[in-house]
C-alpha cells in the first residue's frame, strides 16, 4: 500500500499531528515511481532535484500559512508548460525543448502549495486515445498491463490509479481527461470551456481544449480544480465568472435533483456492462432521493465527424508554428527555408498528427471549406441546442464515459475510425462547452467502468455534490489495481 | 464528395508544409477518404438558417488596458533557437 491511499484531507491530518512531513510524501511519490513506472510508464520528465529541496524548505512554512493542497505531489501533463523542466507534447518535433515560462495553471500549483513531481506521457500533441501515439513510450494501464490507460491523458490518469501521485493534470479536447480516467477507475473532471486558463497550454483545438484535475477521488479533484480556475489576463477566452468553493459542495444531498438519462447515450454501440453499471448507479442516485427521467440528444450520433472535422481544423492552424526555426527539432542537410519547415515538420509528427493536419488542412481549403468546416460548425451549433433544452429542465445529464473498458494495446492501432469512435460519447460536451466528470462505477474483467455526470456551464458543483454522494453510497473507489500489494 | 485522391493528399500536404513519400500519400490517401466519407453524414442535417459556432462563450472582443509590461527577455527567448548568430535566429538560403 501507499501513502496515496489517503486523501488530502487525511494526509494533512498526518501532516500536522506530525506522523508525516511533506518530504515523506515527495520521498514517496519517487519510490512509488521508482518501483511501478517500469511497468507504467507514465512519467517521461522527471523533477526530482528541484522537488526534493522544495519539499524541504515547505516544511518550515507554518501550519496556518497552508492551504488543503500545500506540500502534496502532483504530475502534469507534458503538453502544459512548465518552466526548466521538458515539455515535449510527447512528440519528437519538441524533444530537448525546455520552457522558459510557466503555465498559469503551474504558477497555480505553486500558489496552492503543490509540488509538481514531473512530466506524464500522452497522446502526441493530445491526439489519440490510448497514449499509444507517444513518440517516447507507451503507458500501461495499471488494471491490466496488456491494456491501453486511455488518452490522451493516459499517463494521467495511470500515475494516479498506479498511486504513484495522488493529483495529475490532462487535458481534455474530446475526451481525454475523462476517458482515460473511466479506463484507469479515477476521477477525471473536464470543467466548462473557458473555467481554467489555457496559457501554457500547448493548444491542439483552441476552442475546445480545456484543462482538468485527476484524482483518486471526488472531493480531492474538487480541491484541485477550485485551486487552477479562474479568470486569467493571459487567456482571453478564460471567463470571469467567480470560482466557488467546491468542497463546500459536497454535501451528500441529491434529494429531488433531476436527472436526464439521454437514449443515445445507451444505446447502439454501447456494451452491455457499461450499461448495466450506468443504471446501476441511477438506482443507487435514485435510493437517495434524485428523479430520473430519459431524454433524448437527438445530434449526439453526428459528434464525431463535426468534431474530426473542426478539431482537425483548429489543430492544423495551432500546430503550423513547429518548423524547426526557434525551439525543438531542427532536420539537417536541407539546402532552402521551404525543405526545412517540410522536412522538420515530416520527420517531427508522427502519423495521427499527420494526419490530421492533413485533414484540417483539406476541410479549411477552398471549395472545401463550406462542405466541410462550416457544416461542422453549424452541427455544433445544433449539438449544443440539444444540451441547452435539456438543461431548461434537468439538472444533470448522466451516461457511461465510454461504450466499452480499456481495450488492449495493438486492438486499435491501424484504424483510425475505430479509434476514434472511443470517444463517441465524451466529445460532444466539448462541442457545447459544458462540464463533465467521469467517477469510478463498476467493472468488467477487472477493468474498471466510468460513469459520466454532465453539468450546466459553470455548474461543476453540482457535478461534484452528486458525483460525491453517488461515490459515498458506494465502494469503487475503494479499489485499487493490484499492483499497490505486491511487487 | 468523392474519395481523396493521391494527388489531392500530395497537395494538402505541400499546403500543410509536410514532406510526403508516394507511399505515404497512397495510406493517408485512403486513411483520410474513410475519415471524409464518415463526415459525409453531416449532409444529412438541414442547417438552412443555423449559424455555425466557433466558440461556446458569448465572449467578444476582450480588451484589457493599454498598458506597457514587461516582455521576456531577449536570450531567454533564444534559448531554444538550434541556429543563431549574434542574437538573431538563423535560416538556410529563402530561394
Amino acid at each position: 500500500m501507499t501513502l496515496f491511499e489517503r486523501s488530502a484531507k487525511e494526509l494533512q491530518a498526518e501532516i500536522k499531528a506530525g506522523n508525516l512531513s511533506i518530504a515523506d510524501l515527495t520521498k514517496e511519490a519517487y519510490e512509488r515511481i521508482a518501483k511501478l513506472d517500469g511497468d507504467v510508464q507514465a512519467f517521461l520528465a522527471s523533477n526530482e532535484e528541484k522537488a526534493t529541496a522544495q519539499a524541504a524548505e515547505m516544511d518550515k512554512v507554518p501550519f496556518e500559512k497552508r492551504g488543503p493542497l500545500f506540500g502534496l505531489p502532483i504530475g502534469v501533463k507534458d503538453n502544459i508548460v512548465t518552466e526548466g523542466l521538458e515539455t515535449t507534447c510527447a512528440s519528437k518535433i519538441l524533444e530537448g525543448f525546455m520552457p522558459i515560462y510557466d503555465a498559469t495553471v503551474v504558477n497555480k500549483l505553486r500558489e496552492a502549495g503543490m509540488i509538481t513531481v514531473g512530466k506524464l506521457n500522452m497522446d502526441e500533441f493530445a491526439m489519440g486515445s490510448s497514449n499509444e501515439n507517444s513518440y517516447y513510450k507507451t503507458t500501461k494501464n495499471p488494471w491490466n498491463l496488456n491494456h491501453v490507460p486511455g488518452g490522451s491523458s493516459g499517463a494521467s490518469a495511470a500515475a494516479v490509479a498506479a498511486g504513484e501521485v495522488p493529483f495529475s493534470l490532462g487535458s481534455d479536447t474530446g475526451g481525454s481527461i475523462r476517458q482515460p480516467a473511466a479506463y484507469c477507475g479515477v476521477v477525471g473532471m473536464k470543467p466548462t470551456y473557458g473555467r481554467v486558463s489555457r496559457f501554457g497550454l500547448v493548444a491542439f483545438a483552441s476552442s475546445l481544449d480545456q484543462i482538468g484535475p485527476i484524482t483518486r477521488n471526488v472531493e480531492d479533484n474538487a480541491l484541485l480544480l477550485e485551486a487552477i480556475a479562474g479568470l486569467d489576463p493571459n487567456d482571453s477566452t478564460s471567463a470571469n465568472v467567480e470560482v466557488p468553493n467546491y468542497a463546500a459542495a459536497l454535501t451528500g444531498d441529491v434529494k429531488g435533483l433531476r436527472i436526464a438519462v439521454p437514449k443515445e447515450f445507451l444505446g447502439e454501440g454501447v456494451g452491455e456492462a457499461a450499461r448495466q453499471s450506468v443504471l446501476a448507479a441511477l438506482e443507487v442516485l435514485k435510493g437517495l432521493g434524485a428523479t430520473v427521467e430519459e431524454v433524448s440528444l437527438p445530434h449526439s450520433k453526428y459528434a464525431l465527424a463535426a468534431y474530426y472535422i473542426l478539431s482537425s481544423s483548429e489543430a492544423s492552424s495551432n500546430l503550423s508554428r513547429f518548423d524547426g526555426i526557434r525551439y525543438g527539432f531542427r532536420a539537417e542537410n536541407v539546402t532552402n527555408l521551404m525543405d526545412l519547415y517540410k522536412e522538420t515538420r515530416a520527420q517531427g509528427f508522427g502519423d495521427e498528427v499527420k494526419r490530421r493536419i492533413m485533414l484540417g488542412t483539406y476541410s479549411l481549403s477552398a471549395g472545401t471549406y463550406d462542405a466541410y468546416y462550416k457544416k461542422a460548425q453549424q452541427a455544433r451549433t445544433l449539438i449544443k441546442a440539444d444540451y441547452d433544452k435539456v438543461f431548461e429542465d434537468f439538472d444533470v445529464i448522466i451516461g457511461p464515459t465510454a461504450p466499452t473498458p480499456a481495450f488492449k494495446i495493438g486492438e486499435n492501432v491501424d484504424d483510425p475510425m475505430t479509434m476514434y469512435a472511443n470517444d463517441i460519447l465524451t466529445i460532444p460536451m466539448n462541442l457545447a462547452g459544458v462540464p463533465a466528470i467521469s467517477i469510478p462505477c463498476g467493472f468488467e474483467n477487472g477493468l474498471p467502468l466510468g460513469l459520466q455526470i454532465i453539468g450546466k456551464y459553470f455548474d461543476e458543483a453540482t457535478i461534484y455534490r452528486v458525483a460525491h454522494a453517488f461515490e459515498q453510497a458506494t465502494e469503487f473507489h475503494k479499489e485499487v489495481p493490484q499492483m499497490w500489494e505486491g511487487k | 464528395m468523392a474519395k481523396l485522391t493521391k494527388e489531392e493528399v500530395k497537395h494538402v500536404a505541400n499546403l500543410a508544409r509536410l514532406a510526403i513519400t508516394e507511399e505515404e500519400a497512397e495510406k493517408f490517401a485512403e486513411q483520410l477518404g474513410k475519415i471524409t466519407d464518415f463526415a459525409e453524414q453531416l449532409n444529412e442535417l438541414d442547417t438552412t438558417n443555423v449559424e455555425p459556432t466557433t466558440h461556446v462563450l458569448p465572449l467578444v472582443n476582450v480588451m484589457r488596458e493599454d498598458v506597457a509590461v514587461k516582455g521576456l527577455d531577449r536570450e531567454v527567448m533564444m534559448l531554444n533557437v538550434k541556429e543563431q548568430e549574434d542574437g538573431q535566429v538563423k535560416v538556410p538560403a529563402i530561394m
